[in-house]
C-alpha cells in the first residue's frame, strides 16, 4: 500500500526532459558511430572470422574446410616451434619491459631537471625512436658484427683477448643483441614522454611538504614521486608488455628469427604460417592462443595493480 | 655558476681547511650535482645519438668503406652523390610521396574521428556508454595478429590489396583507442559550463564541438596528430603485408631494397651506404617535426591527465 502511494505521489518527469535526454542519447551515439562501426568492422568482425578460421584448414585458394580441433592439437603436440617461440617471446618481454621502464623513468627524471638545452637533449633521446626500423636493424647488424663491428672491437681492445661474442651470428647471443637494440629504441621513446608528463603532474606542494619534514633526494623520490607515478608506471607497463610481446619488425629485419631459431618470436611464427605458407586456419589458431595468453596475463596485471597502484583522485 | 663564484674565494684563503668547508657548502654541492646531471645528460645523449651520427657519416662513404676494420669515423672523400644515387636506383621521390600521402590522410582521419568519439564519451549521457568505453580501452590490448589475417582476407575479397585503402580507411573509424582516450580525457578537463552557456545561446552539439571545444584543444590535437604521424611514417607491418607493387611502397618498406633481400631487390649486392643516405632522408622530416612539436607533446599528455 505505502509503496504504491509513494509511487503515485512522485511527480512524473516532464515530457521535455525525457525528450532532451533522448535527444542527447541520439546525438551521443551519432558522434560515437564511427568508432562503433570501426569496432564491428575492424575488430569484432575479424575476431569472429579468425575464431572460426582457427577450426578450419584454409589456404585462400580452396574454400575453408572445417577440421574441428585439429589445428590446436597439432600446435600443442606437433609444432616444434610453438613452445620455444612462446617462451622466448615472454622471456624477451620480461627482460626488455622492466629495464626500459627503469631507463625511461631515469631519462624522464633527468630531462625534468630544467637543464639548459633540455629541448636538444629530449630530441637526442628520442632519435632512436624515430629511426626507421630497417635502418636501425642494419645499423645494429654492423655494430654487433662479430668481426668488424665496433662493439667487438672495443671488447677485444679492453679485454685484450680474441674472445668476443658472435652476437647475431651466435644462437646464445642473438637475443641479447636484440634486447640491447630494443632498449636503445624504447628508453627515449613514447614511454619517456608519458613519464615526463606524469612527473609534471605531481603537485609541487607534496615536495614542499616533504622538504619541511626533512626529506632528502632519495626520500622525496621514494615517498612522493614513486607513489604518485604508480598509475603512469602501470599504464606504461601494460602497454610496454603488449608491445614487447608483439615484437615483429625488429626481429624480422635484423635476424629473420635465426640463428637456429634463437630469435623466432611468436609473431614471426604466426606471420610465417599465415603469409608464407598461407595456412590461414592454422595461423588463426596460433593467434587466438596468443590472444588468450595475453588476455590472462593482462588480467593478472590488473588484479595485481590494486596492490601497488595509487590513484590520487580515487574515492574509496 | 655558483661553483665559479665560490672557487676564487677558497683560493684567496688557501689551505686544506677552507677547502673542506667549501666542499660541504650547500651551493657547492648543488653546483656539483648540476654538473653531474649535465655530464649524465651529455653522455647518454652521445649513446643515443651515436648510431644516428654514424648513419649520417656513413651516408657519405663509399660502399666498401663501411665495413672497414678497424672502423673509421669519417668518410675519406665525402660522397654527396650518394643522396642523388638513391633517387636514381629506386623511385625514392614516389615512395616519399606515398608515405606522405598515407601518413597525412590517415592522421587527419584518425585525429578528426578520435576527437568526435572522445567528445561523445566526454559530454553525452546515454545507455551503455561506460561499458563501451571500457571495451574501447580493452581493444588496446588486442594483438594485431588476431585481426590481421581476417582483415587481409577481407581486403583481398573486396580487392583492396596493393592499394592504400587498407592503410587509410580504418583510420577514419575513430583512429585508435589511445587517441580516443587522449581526446576524451582532455575534453573532460574543460568546464562543462562553457557548453551550457553556448547551448543557452542556441548553439547545437556540432557547433559546440567545433567552436568551443576544438579551439581549446589545440595542444592535445597537435599531440595526437604528431604521435599518429610519426607512427604512420615508420609503420612497417601493415604496408609490408598489404602492398606488393614496388612503385606503391612506402619509405619504411621501400628502404629494404638497399638491404638486397632475396626476392626483393634486382641486384644481390647490398648497398649499405645508400641505405644510410636513404635513412637520413627518411628520418630528417620527423626529427624536425619532433623538435618543433616536443613542447606540445609533453604538455598535451600532461593536460589530458593520462593516469592509466
Amino acid at each position: 500500500m505505502t509503496t504504491k502511494a509513494t509511487a503515485d505521489t512522485r511527480t512524473p518527469r516532464p515530457r521535455w526532459m525525457t525528450n532532451l535526454r533522448a535527444k542527447e542519447a541520439i546525438a551521443g551515439y551519432l558522434f560515437l558511430s564511427p568508432w562503433l562501426l570501426g569496432i564491428i568492422l575492424f575488430i569484432v568482425g575479424p575476431m569472429i572470422t579468425s575464431g572460426y578460421l582457427s577450426f578450419t584448414r584454409y589456404d585462400i585458394v580452396n574454400p575453408a574446410e572445417f577440421v574441428g580441433l585439429k589445428n590446436f592439437t597439432e600446435i600443442f603436440t606437433k609444432d616444434r616451434l610453438f613452445w620455444p617461440s612462446l617462451m622466448l617471446t615472454f622471456r624477451y618481454a620480461l627482460i626488455v619491459v622492466p629495464l626500459s621502464l627503469i631507463g625511461a623513468l631515469a631519462a624522464a627524471i633527468l630531462l625534468n631537471q630544467a637543464l639548459l638545452g633540455t629541448t636538444w637533449f629530449r630530441t637526442f633521446f628520442f632519435l632512436p625512436h624515430l629511426t626507421p626500423i630497417v635502418a636501425a636493424a642494419v645499423l645494429w647488424a654492423w655494430i654487433f658484427n662479430a668481426d668488424v663491428g665496433p662493439i667487438n672491437h672495443w671488447i677485444r681492445t679492453i679485454t685484450g683477448s680474441d674472445n668476443a661474442p658472435g652476437w647475431f651470428r651466435d644462437p646464445d647471443w642473438a637475443m641479447t643483441g636484440l634486447i640491447i637494440m630494443a632498449m636503445w629504441g624504447a628508453i627515449g621513446g613514447n614511454t619517456m614522454l608519458i613519464f615526463l608528463a606524469g612527473l609534471q603532474g605531481v603537485p609541487q606542494e607534496l615536495y614542499d611538504a616533504a622538504v619541511v619534514d626533512g626529506a632528502g633526494l632519495w626520500a622525496k623520490f621514494r615517498n612522493v614521486t614513486l607513489p604518485m607515478l604508480t598509475p603512469t608506471i602501470f599504464f606504461n607497463m601494460v602497454l610496454g608488455i603488449i608491445g614487447a610481446l608483439r615484437v615483429f619488425a625488429a626481429a624480422y629485419v635484423a635476424t629473420q628469427g635465426g640463428p637456429a631459431y634463437s630469435t623466432w618470436f611468436y609473431s614471426l611464427h604466426i606471420y610465417t604460417r599465415a603469409f608464407q605458407y598461407f595456412e590461414m586456419g592454422y595461423a588463426s589458431a596460433l593467434a587466438w592462443i596468443f590472444f588468450f595468453v595475453l588476455f590472462v596475463f593482462t588480467y593478472v596485471q590488473f588484479r595485481q595493480s590494486r596492490r601497488w597502484v595509487y590513484y590520487a583522485g580515487e574515492v574509496d | 655558476m655558483t661553483g665559479e663564484t665560490i672557487a676564487p674565494r677558497s683560493k684567496q684563503a688557501g689551505g686544506g681547511f677552507m677547502l673542506a668547508d667549501l666542499y660541504q657548502s650547500a651551493s657547492f654541492q648543488r653546483a656539483l650535482g648540476r654538473g653531474l646531471l649535465y655530464l649524465i645528460a651529455v653522455s647518454s645523449s652521445a649513446v643515443f645519438m651515436f648510431p644516428f651520427v654514424w648513419t649520417v657519416l656513413s651516408s657519405l662513404k663509399r660502399g666498401g668503406e663501411l665495413f672497414r676494420f678497424p672502423p673509421t669515423w669519417f668518410p675519406e672523400i665525402p660522397q654527396f652523390h650518394n643522396y642523388a644515387d638513391v633517387f636514381e636506383i629506386v623511385p625514392w621521390a614516389t615512395w616519399t610521396w606515398n608515405s606522405t600521402f598515407v601518413a597525412v590522410v590517415s592522421t587527419f582521419g584518425a585525429v578528426l574521428t578520435a576527437a568526435l568519439v572522445g567528445y561523445s564519451f566526454a559530454r553525452f549521457r546515454y545507455p551503455a556508454r561506460d561499458v563501451l568505453f571500457m571495451i574501447t580501452l580493452s581493444t588496446m590490448m588486442l594483438p594485431v595478429e588476431v585481426t590481421l589475417i581476417p582483415l587481409y582476407l577481407m581486403f583481398a575479397k573486396i580487392g583492396w590489396l596493393d592499394s592504400y585503402r587498407p592503410l587509410i580507411v580504418p583510420s577514419f573509424f575513430g583512429g585508435s583507442a589511445f587517441l580516443i582516450f587522449l581526446m576524451r580525457q582532455f575534453f573532460m578537463s574543460i568546464p562543462i559550463d562553457l557548453d551550457e552557456a553556448a547551448r543557452i545561446d542556441g548553439a547545437g552539439y556540432v557547433r559546440i564541438f567545433w567552436q568551443i571545444l576544438m579551439p581549446l584543444s589545440i595542444p592535445v590535437t597537435a599531440t595526437a596528430a604528431v604521435l599518429t604521424f610519426m607512427a604512420q611514417w615508420n609503420e612497417f607491418l601493415q604496408p609490408f603485408i598489404f602492398l606488393n607493387t614496388k612503385s606503391k611502397y612506402t619509405l619504411a618498406i621501400g628502404i629494404r631494397y638497399f638491404q638486397a633481400v632475396s626476392g626483393f631487390a634486382d641486384d644481390s649486392e647490398p648497398k649499405y651506404h645508400l641505405l644510410m643516405a636513404a635513412s637520413v632522408m627518411m628520418t630528417a622530416p620527423i626529427i624536425a617535426l619532433f623538435f618543433l612539436a616536443q613542447q606540445y607533446l609533453v604538455q598535451g599528455i600532461v593536460m589530458s591527465g593520462i593516469k592509466g
